[in-house]
């Protein structure tokens, strides 16, 4: 998931909503789409606007972490895959930034924010890619739990969202894929290569765990968002989820998985697991992680350093506008 | 530390003329003006796309806007795309069993054969974009002279990248345009970038024995007919970008020849890291 810690007020309960309150709720319950020009409570925007926002900025800096390792794809193949990639990211984030601008939001507002350091982005990508493997094994489990979240959000109440979403998750599959590729060849590969994969997995399991927010007993903020659709299953039903589709794949990989602790439960139809150092993922939130500062003052240089370009082609436009515009009557 | 005592006789300069007048002019052997030469043409082509795909690529995700990442990521795909298709045939021409990827990541620096212009660094995005557009001009040509050569192959491939590369070329005009003729700040950044790259740009019409052979035989064009049609197309678009050519006519040279800057030593550094620390392995 790219969207974490979310805040939203708490639940209303029917009897104290307003009729225009329990209206919008009783259209979300049928499933209809909520679109940007009907009335929505407050609210509602406001959490959609920070969890679209935080999802748009999530997929922006989520660009640096795999362009770190462009320069350096081991094959042309792989550089051209790669770059695409990190294409479809940016893309992302274009029509994220879009959904956003329909609840009354600019871009520029949100960049804004984010570079002040009053928006997040998801807390995976503080985390450094060290070797190539790690191309594989963001693909592989960054790209694969954001689409354990996101497929669920293709039915998400808000209309531009649910269809970005729709859109996001055809491109994040094949990224995951590639991922996946990536991490077959190595584990295949010399001894060298394998122990870049494991090693990668080691480092990316938990980190990529967190991804799906605090645990279900500390994460209280959930229930008015599932009630609007907004988020449609828990943090803990996703990440179990995920582990059960992850175990299978590494080991057919043949790789371990860093977790002493994990085995199949019978009874519960699932796999028992550790949970991530909650410790870790608070502090990376708090902007502690590896790579907090290199993130955001990457981006905000990429800002700074481009206000000339910007102001230059409004400059133009302008210019462009007044050349063309009729000239007043004498 | 003491200086070095000076170790010549005073009459070095006379001994030095005496000795040039003696001496014979070595007759450097012409290669095989044939599948050597064509070999060669070939990795210019590849080796051009390839070193500014990577630079274009250094920007992902720190340009100035997300249009502009998007955008660039899009140019240095298709660069790298070419660069497949280029070093694939040059391989095949040379006849050694040396794939694209092998051209690509385990040559050195002497036996590249890009232009100098697109291993310059990338500088600030007015300077990315200049260079882009001087390149463009000059890719934009060459493609289309490509298109009617006598090596089907040749002709194919560049079918394919005119296209892409046409794109390009009005995408980078565009913003030379709107940046030469926008604020005093990207007008300046504009003509600074212009005036640093600008010795970079004789190398495009140069020609050497190489090209005439390959000329000759209808595979290539000759680098000295494109030079009237860049001429044009970029005094055009400097002019309505507002920007003033300068008048320095020199150029530097040697990448053609691998005699290149040392930015590409660099680029090569980081670019065959992995080829070079886990060699045979497969990726």
């Amino acid at each position: 998931m790219y969207a974490q810690l979310v805040s939203t007020e708490g639940l209303k309960k029917p009897e104290d909503m307003t009729p225009a309150e329990r209206a919008f709720q009783e259209r979300i319950d049928r499933n209809e789409k909520i679109e940007p020009k009907e009335w929505m409570p407050e609210g509602y925007r406001k959490t959609l606007i920070r969890q679209i926002g935080q999802h748009a900025h999530s997929e922006i800096v989520g660009q640096l972490p795999e362009g770190n390792w462009i320069s350096r794809a081991p094959t042309l193949e792989r550089k051209a895959i790669l770059l695409a990639k990190v294409q479809d990211e940016a893309g992302h984030g274009l029509y994220l930034y879009c959904a956003a601008e329909t609840l009354g939001v600019s871009r520029d507002e949100l960049m804004e924010l984010l570079h002040k350091g009053k928006m997040k982005y998801s807390s995976i990508f503080n985390y450094p890619t060290l070797t190539w493997a790690d191309m594989g094994a963001v693909g592989w489990l960054v790209d694969g739990a954001a689409i354990m979240n996101q497929v669920p959000l293709q039915r998400t109440s808000f209309g531009p969202y649910s269809r970005a979403m729709i859109r996001i998750c055809k491109e994040e599959s094949f990224h995951q894929r590639q991922g996946y590729a990536i991490m077959m060849k190595m584990a295949a590969g010399t001894p060298e290569q394998k122990r870049m994969a494991q090693d990668a997995l080691n480092r990316l399991w938990y980190p990529s765990l967190m991804m799906f927010g605090p645990s279900d007993k500390d994460s209280v903020h959930s229930a008015q968002s599932m009630a609007w659709k907004i988020k449609m299953n828990t943090n803990d039903e996703l990440r179990q989820k995920f582990v059960d589709q992850t175990v299978p794949q590494a080991k057919y990989l043949g790789l371990t998985v860093p977790d002493p602790e994990l085995k199949w439960n019978e009874e519960k139809g699932g796999h028992d697991f550790s949970e991530p150092d909650w410790s870790e993922f608070f502090d990376v939130i708090a902007g502690n992680g590896p790579c907090n500062k290199d993130r955001l003052g990457a981006r905000v240089k990429a800002w700074d350093d481009g206000a000339w370009f910007r102001d230059g082609l409004v400059a133009h436009a302008e210019k462009a506008a007044a050349r063309r515009a009729p000239v007043a009557a004498e | 530390m003491p200086s070095l005592p000076d170790m010549n006789t005073p009459d070095v300069a006379e001994l030095a003329r005496e000795a040039a007048a003696h001496s014979h002019a070595t007759e450097i052997p012409t290669p095989d003006a044939g599948q050597d030469a064509f070999f060669e043409v070939l990795l210019r082509l590849g080796d051009a796309t390839l070193i500014l795909g990577h630079r274009v690529s250094e920007w992902c995700g720190h340009s100035p806007a997300l249009e502009e990442d998007i955008a660039l990521a899009n140019v240095a795909l298709d660069l790298i795309g070419q660069t497949q298709m280029w070093l694939g045939l040059a391989g095949e021409v040379e006849g050694k069993g040396r794939s694209a990827d092998d051209l690509a990541y385990l040559r050195d620096a002497w036996d590249f054969r890009n232009l100098l212009l697109v291993e310059r660094p990338n500088g600030d995005f007015g300077h990315t974009l200049m260079r882009q557009f001087l390149f463009d001009a000059w890719h934009f040509e060459l493609l289309k002279a490509l298109q009617g050569s006598s090596d089907p192959r040749v002709a194919e491939i560049a079918a394919k990248a005119a296209k892409e590369v046409a794109y390009h070329l009005e995408r980078s005009s565009d913003l030379v345009i709107r940046l030469g003729d926008g604020t005093g700040e990207s007008r300046r950044r504009m003509q600074d970038a212009l005036d640093a790259l600008w010795a970079y740009t004789g190398e495009m019409f140069l020609a050497d024995e190489k090209d005439v052979a390959v000329a000759a035989a209808g595979i290539a064009p000759n680098p000295r007919d494109l030079e009237a049609a860049w001429d044009a197309t970029v005094r055009d678009v400097l002019t309505e970008a507002t920007l003033a050519i300068p008048e320095s006519g020199f150029a530097h040279k040697g990448g053609k020849r691998g005699v290149h800057t040392e930015h590409l030593g660099y680029i090569l550094a980081e670019m065959q890291f992995l080829q070079r620390a886990y060699p045979g392995a497969s990726w």
